[in-house]
């Protein structure tokens, strides 16, 4: 089993939900986070105080996913969040040891 | 839990102002002698008009509302989320401190007679409301034209409690509770109710012509200098300001220039932001702001047009004026900052009403309506220049730019308004209803107007500007200006109040 944990543009987020929907993803995590890559910050000025602001909000996602699904799962996120512009973000895949589901105790596959 | 114990000085306070209430409250008889007194002197006293006494009340509360929610907005939104309910709490303690002082004494200070002390300060013969009733009168512009007391009390109490919520601005986010609340009560006491009393401490018309009628009716030698004496005593127990002819409507120096140059005092002595410079001070909600700001504007028209005392012609002019350079001034500040730098700002254009209207302030009776909005197209390039280059050539943390935009704008206000009032311009000229020594009435000369317009200025940021930083220190000494490092980055919310503004 594999996280599949995604950076991508906050007005993508629909379009990838729909994405991994019909791959058959059900279940993913989502978090309202500022970071910075290659894509530049901007700047902001109120009245004489400028402020250079590095730190763009962008929304991660994460979803669980079994090992022979992780490469539809890439594709899916990669297609639906993708505007060829910098700042897209990114992907980052990272081995998943357990899952339970809470309410039932199942584990591993049959929890996600 | 651990409950601690209330702090007993709060309570002994209240102790006090409870007894001395008490006392003033006993001596119903006194009052009633003085105001018999009045009444003889002028057998057929003018009753109040039910216009004028329905516009000064209404007036009131609009002012009320620039304090609170306006201006305590207008501040909350530019500050960060961490400070928001510090600020609006100071704001809002202040107003109610004043209600309180200005009740007790204030009012005597700024308008009562003074005696041989009348030109700088009024006395406490109106302390604890002594002789102010529901039946006493108050004098407006006009001959024979009267408005309750009361009214006039209220009225100008609004003014004494937005005055010092404005200086908050320049020190926000990094000042104690307490030393706010002591400075205010110092400040408001030693530097507004004197100065409004120079400015805004005139002769009554009637007691004017009263005096000028007997003075012709006399008709030996010896009556006659009784009645000259008399009529002497009358014009020139005045407020010094307004005796030197200095035009101020609505309060652009006993209010702007005032606070504006209390403001940058503080800021100065209380020093920068920890963090200032480095980190992201950006305002939390313009959202906020812009609530603020045009809930000053709506109250303002209370404020300037109020100033008139009556609801007629000149309130008219005073409103428009209001309205036209308050649009000029939004629009412009908009404009210069989008050439610039390079975009139209909400804050800008919420600054650019807020500089229109200080600017208005002084000018608002006495410009014509083209003169106002030149006048407000004006002041918002000069502000614009001080919160951007001056304050960041000089280093000055003045948080949310009193000094650049109520001192500044008040300047270019009393300055302007010393040129707008030429009748060449569409002014009104210098309106001669008291007939004070030297006030050039009927006359209109630049030179000599613009002097006392500049007197009145350099008086403001002299008397305000040193007497604050001698109450900066006082205060300093007595419970400390600043939190500690720590309390400031944790934000004033929790250290001084012990609540947040957002609880998401």
């Amino acid at each position: 089993m594999k996280i599949v944990m995604a950076i991508i543009k906050p007005f993508k987020l629909e379009e990838v939900r729909d994405a991994l929907t019909a791959i058959g993803v059900h279940g993913l995590t989502v978090t309202e986070v500022k970071g910075y890559g290659r894509q530049k910050g901007h700047t902001e000025i109120y009245r004489g105080a400028e402020y250079a602001v590095s730190f763009l909000p962008k929304i991660k996602i994460e979803v669980a996913v079994a090992s022979g699904q992780v490469d539809k799962t890439i594709e899916a996120i990669t297609a639906a969040a993708k505007t060829g512009q910098i700042g897209d973000g990114k992907i980052f895949v990272i081995n998943l040891d357990h899952a339970i589901r809470i309410r039932t105790g199942e584990a591993d596959a049959a929890a996600l | 839990m651990t409950f601690k114990r209330p702090n007993s000085a709060g309570f002994l306070v209240l102790a006090i102002l409870a007894g001395l209430c008490a006392v003033a409250l006993v001596d119903p008889a006194l009052a009633q002698t003085a105001a018999d007194a009045t009444k003889d002197a002028a057998p057929a006293a003018p009753v109040p008009n039910k216009g004028d006494v329905a516009w000064m009340l209404t007036s009131s509360a609009l002012v009320l509302m620039m304090s609170i929610p306006g201006l305590a907005l207008f501040y909350g939104g530019l500050v960060r989320t961490k400070n928001m309910a510090s600020v609006l709490t100071q704001v809002f303690a202040i107003v109610s401190m004043i209600g309180v002082t200005w009740t007790l004494y204030g009012y005597s200070m700024a308008f009562s007679d003074g005696g041989s002390m009348t030109a700088y300060v009024g006395g406490f013969s109106k302390a604890f409301m002594h002789g102010v009733d529901g039946s006493s009168t108050a004098a407006t512009f006009s001959n024979g034209v009267v408005i309750p007391e009361l009214a006039y009390f209220v009225f100008q109490m609004t003014f004494a409690m937005i005055t010092p919520a404005l200086i908050v601005g320049a020190f926000a986010e990094r000042i104690k509770f307490s030393a706010v609340m002591l400075f205010i009560l110092l400040w408001s006491t030693l530097i507004y109710y004197p100065i409004a009393h120079w400015v805004w401490y005139v002769a009554a018309p009637d007691d004017v012509a009263n005096a000028a009628k007997a003075l012709a009716a006399a008709t030996d030698a010896a009556a006659k200098s009784a009645a000259q004496a008399k009529l002497d005593s009358v014009t020139s127990s005045v407020g010094w300001l307004a005796g030197a002819g200095a035009l101020d409507f609505a309060g652009g120096t006993v209010v702007h220039i005032n606070a504006g140059i209390a403001g940058l005092v503080g800021a100065l002595i209380i020093g920068k932001r920890v963090g200032y410079g480095k980190d992201l001070m950006a305002p939390h909600s313009l959202t906020m702001t812009m609530i603020g700001a045009s809930l000053l504007w709506v109250g303002w028209f209370g404020f300037n047009a109020g100033s008139n005392l009556e609801a007629n012609g000149t309130t008219a002019v005073a409103f428009v004026n209001t309205m036209v350079a308050t649009a000029g001034a939004a629009l412009s500040w908009l404009l210069c900052e989008w050439m610039l730098k390079g975009k139209p700002s909400l804050l800008g254009i919420c600054s650019g009403a807020v500089a229109g209207l200080v600017a208005v302030t002084p000018a608002s009776g006495f410009a014509g309506t083209i003169g106002a909005l030149v006048l407000g197209l004006v002041v918002s390039p000069v502000c614009l220049f001080f919160v951007s280059s001056v304050k960041n050539t000089f280093g000055y943390d003045d948080a949310l730019d009193v000094f650049g935009v109520h001192c500044v704008g008040g300047i270019v206000g009393a300055l302007g308004t010393g040129i707008l009032v030429n009748p060449a311009l569409g002014g009104v000229g210098i309106t001669d209803y008291t007939n004070i020594t030297g006030n050039n009435a009927g006359t209109y000369d630049l030179v000599t107007q613009m002097i006392a317009q500049g007197k009145a200025v350099l008086a403001t940021l002299v008397w305000s500007g040193v007497g604050s930083a001698i109450l900066y220190k006082v205060v300093d000494v007595i419970v400390g200006l600043r939190p500690s490092v720590e309390q400031e980055r944790e934000g004033l919310d929790i250290t001084d109040h012990g609540e947040r503004a957002y609880n998401y």
